[in-house]
């Protein structure tokens, strides 16, 4: 366990460096944000509107630009056979899959923090109960990092692994989107803990069951 | 022995998805609303759909199992069942959502609801779209194996997890149509006729799933063979 | 007596086309090994198996008494490996590339610093441990891969094609720590640089289109130029058939 986070903090300290792919994710949804925003412009002002596309907006801006975090997240790693060497050490390959998703999901967080205030900008919202917006953009962005690590593995070797990776991506996350953008919109509209305990529910069993699996399946996607 | 049983396999399936088809077009009564008004001919399409949906998840399911089995034994053989499997499943999967919609069209007026077990066949349909897609794009034959058995395997756990969150966000929504669309059709299923009608389809679909596989690992065999030759003569 | 490397009846198969046909090899604990052969002929194929990257068709393999398929992970902490690639992170220091990969061989504290301080002086790096990987020269990266290589103190070296990319001084480092290894490490090494290792080397075996066609103890061959000869007829013979 104490290995993956050598991994992850090692993944961590190269991104503080060199902020590739966190700058690119920041100012993607960013971008979004915008678009969507000026899109709407005209009913921006009816709240019955807004209140029905907003929670989807959000998580539509963070999935975006978390695929193309996740599509760097094995990529980075085939420079100089890099994740040769990282195989080459004496850990199970589940412990490189659990380092890889712990620094996928950081980054993910980060731009999601930060892009956070903007839409509570551009929409014109407040949040109601931050406690329980973070905790399902946690479990959403966990979703998304154990199962886009994963299928980040699978597609490493692929020649077309940039086009491929979102496409297969985003049917297996229906299950855990779905849950996260109504439990968004709940949480947007003021109503509390109870009235979104089965979205969670139903977040927490995704993450449990995938990974899990991909504990188990992570080393036929590394061997040779 | 063996090529004689192949040959004597469409036969019989032709001859069973005829009969189905006359059973469903002719044997069946005409069906007739609460009220006593013969309701239209539309009704007759749920006996190819409900058939062809249950083969559609059996097709599914052979490829979780072979992915599995391939996995542990990194045999070919298991590879093909998952790929040939894979192939026939995305196509009845495609005609579960095309049937699905033309009884939606003529019962409710829409071609399209977002009802949950339509959109659930729609969400199995794109992941395993998405595994033929993955095994395009990835060149060298053992690791598209190994590699779409992972997908196989984790593509088919997302299926009931897909069907439990469509199911919560429909009841998220207002109701577009009230529970009475399943009442008209789903009431109607008494009666050994269409009971009947419902198992001789089930049963020639599935046969015709079962020689379509057949037929298509077969091939598959083949062209392993051709390539471990011409591999043998670089 | 077991061999630290023993192969038995290993197959590789890409698509079809073997790799490795049916490899039977021993090594003996300290045995510094020359594997030779024309490209293609499935040295870093076998290579690739032994450092448990890549997984035989058929067939077994034991390292140091076990069985690779069972207990890969102990056997990484016996191996070192120097590949043409250097296995190195470009963004980070060279301190922190040789930490990263001691702490995940289980090194920490001051053993780990005494380790990288030590590599680092025998690679001729010290001046350079707090530049990126990035900004070295590639025969600067071929050193520190090799110390990276040697960070857990490795009883089995493998080695694929280590010369690419070294100048005259890295080459000689490179040599340097082999003599200094001699006996006490088992080196397995590929490469067609005959004529810089004839000397170090205690045994020879040329591989041709995956099956070991030539075996045979250094002394018995007497001179490189001898090795040459037989090596150049066997590859002559690889187009007559």
């Amino acid at each position: 366990m104490i290995r993956s986070l050598y991994i992850t903090s090692k993944d961590l300290r190269t991104e503080l460096r060199t902020k590739h792919v966190i700058n690119s994710m920041l100012v993607f949804s960013l971008t979004v944000m915008v678009i969507f925003s000026l899109s709407l412009n005209n009913v921006l002002s009816e709240s019955s509107v807004i209140d029905r596309v907003a929670s989807g907006l959000l998580w539509i801006a963070f999935i975006f630009s978390g695929t193309l975090g996740i599509t760097r997240t094995f990529a980075s790693e085939t420079e100089n056979g890099c994740l040769e060497g990282l195989r080459l050490c004496p850990v199970e390959s589940a412990a490189i899959y659990t380092g890889k998703a712990i620094s996928c999901m950081c980054m993910m967080l980060v731009m999601e923090i930060m892009t956070l205030p903007i839409f509570v900008v551009l929409f014109n919202y407040s949040i109601p109960s931050i406690p329980l917006m973070a905790t399902v953009i946690l479990l959403g962005t966990a979703g998304f990092s154990v199962v886009g690590t994963l299928l980040s593995a699978l597609t490493v070797n692929a020649r077309t692994r940039e086009i491929l990776l979102p496409v297969i991506l985003l049917p297996l996350l229906l299950p855990v989107l779905i849950p996260a953008v109504l439990a968004t919109a709940k949480i947007l509209a003021g109503k509390g803990f109870f009235d979104v305990a089965t979205e969670l529910r139903l977040m927490v069993v995704y993450n449990i069951i995938f990974f899990t699996l991909a504990h188990l399946l992570f080393d036929h996607t590394m061997e040779e | 022995m063996e090529n004689k049983k192949l040959k004597i396999l469409p036969v019989v399936t032709t001859a069973l998805v005829l009969l189905s088809m006359y059973m469903t077009f002719f044997y069946l009564p005409i069906m007739r609303s609460g009220s006593g008004d013969v309701l239209d001919s539309s009704f007759r399409i749920f006996y190819f759909h409900m058939p062809i949906a249950i083969t559609a998840y059996i097709a599914f399911f052979i490829v979780f199992a072979a992915s599995i089995m391939h996995l542990r034994s990194h045999d070919v053989k298991w590879d093909i069942y998952a790929r040939s499997a894979a192939e026939i499943g995305v196509i009845f999967a495609l005609l579960v959502l095309i049937t699905g919609s033309i009884w939606a069209r003529a019962t409710w007026g829409w071609y399209w609801i977002w009802e949950p077990r339509l959109t659930t066949s729609l969400a199995l349909f794109l992941v395993y779209v998405t595994y033929l897609l993955l095994r395009q794009s990835i060149e060298e034959p053992e690791s598209k194996a190994r590699l779409a058995a992972v997908f196989g395997i984790v593509g088919f756990v997302s299926v009931p997890l897909s069907f439990f969150s469509i199911r919560m966000w429909r009841s998220a929504h207002p109701l577009m149509f009230g529970e009475a669309i399943y009442g008209s059709s789903g009431g109607g299923l008494e009666g050994p006729t269409l009971q009947l009608t419902l198992l001789m389809n089930f049963v020639s679909f599935f046969v015709l799933f079962i020689t379509l596989l057949i037929y298509r690992s077969n091939m598959e065999k083949l062209k392993e063979e051709v390539r471990a030759i011409r591999a043998a003569h670089r | 007596m077991g061999s630290i490397i023993s192969v038995r009846g290993v197959t590789k198969r890409f698509a079809g086309h073997a790799a490795l046909d049916n490899i039977d090899l021993n090594i003996e604990k300290g045995e510094f090994v020359l594997l030779l052969g024309p490209n293609g002929a499935g040295k870093t194929t076998l290579l690739k198996i032994l450092e448990t990257l890549m997984r035989p068709s058929s067939g077994s393999v034991e390292i140091g008494g076990l069985e690779l398929s069972k207990a890969a992970v102990k056997i990484r902490k016996t191996i070192g490996v120097i590949s043409h690639e250097s296995y190195l992170y470009n963004d980070l220091t060279v301190e922190e590339n040789l930490r990263f990969f001691g702490k995940m061989h289980g090194l920490s504290g001051n053993e780990l610093t005494t380790r990288v301080e030590m590599l680092l002086e025998q690679m001729h790096l010290e001046h350079r441990y707090m530049d990126r990987v990035s900004t070295l020269s590639r025969g600067m990266q071929q050193r520190l891969s090799i110390a990276r290589s040697l960070i857990h103190g490795p009883e089995i070296i493998l080695m694929d094609e280590p010369y690419t990319g070294l100048d005259l001084q890295s080459a000689s480092d490179l040599e340097k720590m082999l003599l200094e290894n001699r006996g006490k490490a088992t080196v397995l090494m590929a490469t067609h640089e005959i004529y810089r290792t004839f000397n170090m080397c205690d045994r020879i075996i040329i591989l041709c289109s995956g099956k070991i066609t030539f075996d045979i103890l250094q002394q018995d061959i007497g001179s490189v130029d001898k090795l040459k000869d037989l090596y150049t007829k066997i590859y002559e013979g690889m187009y007559d058939t």
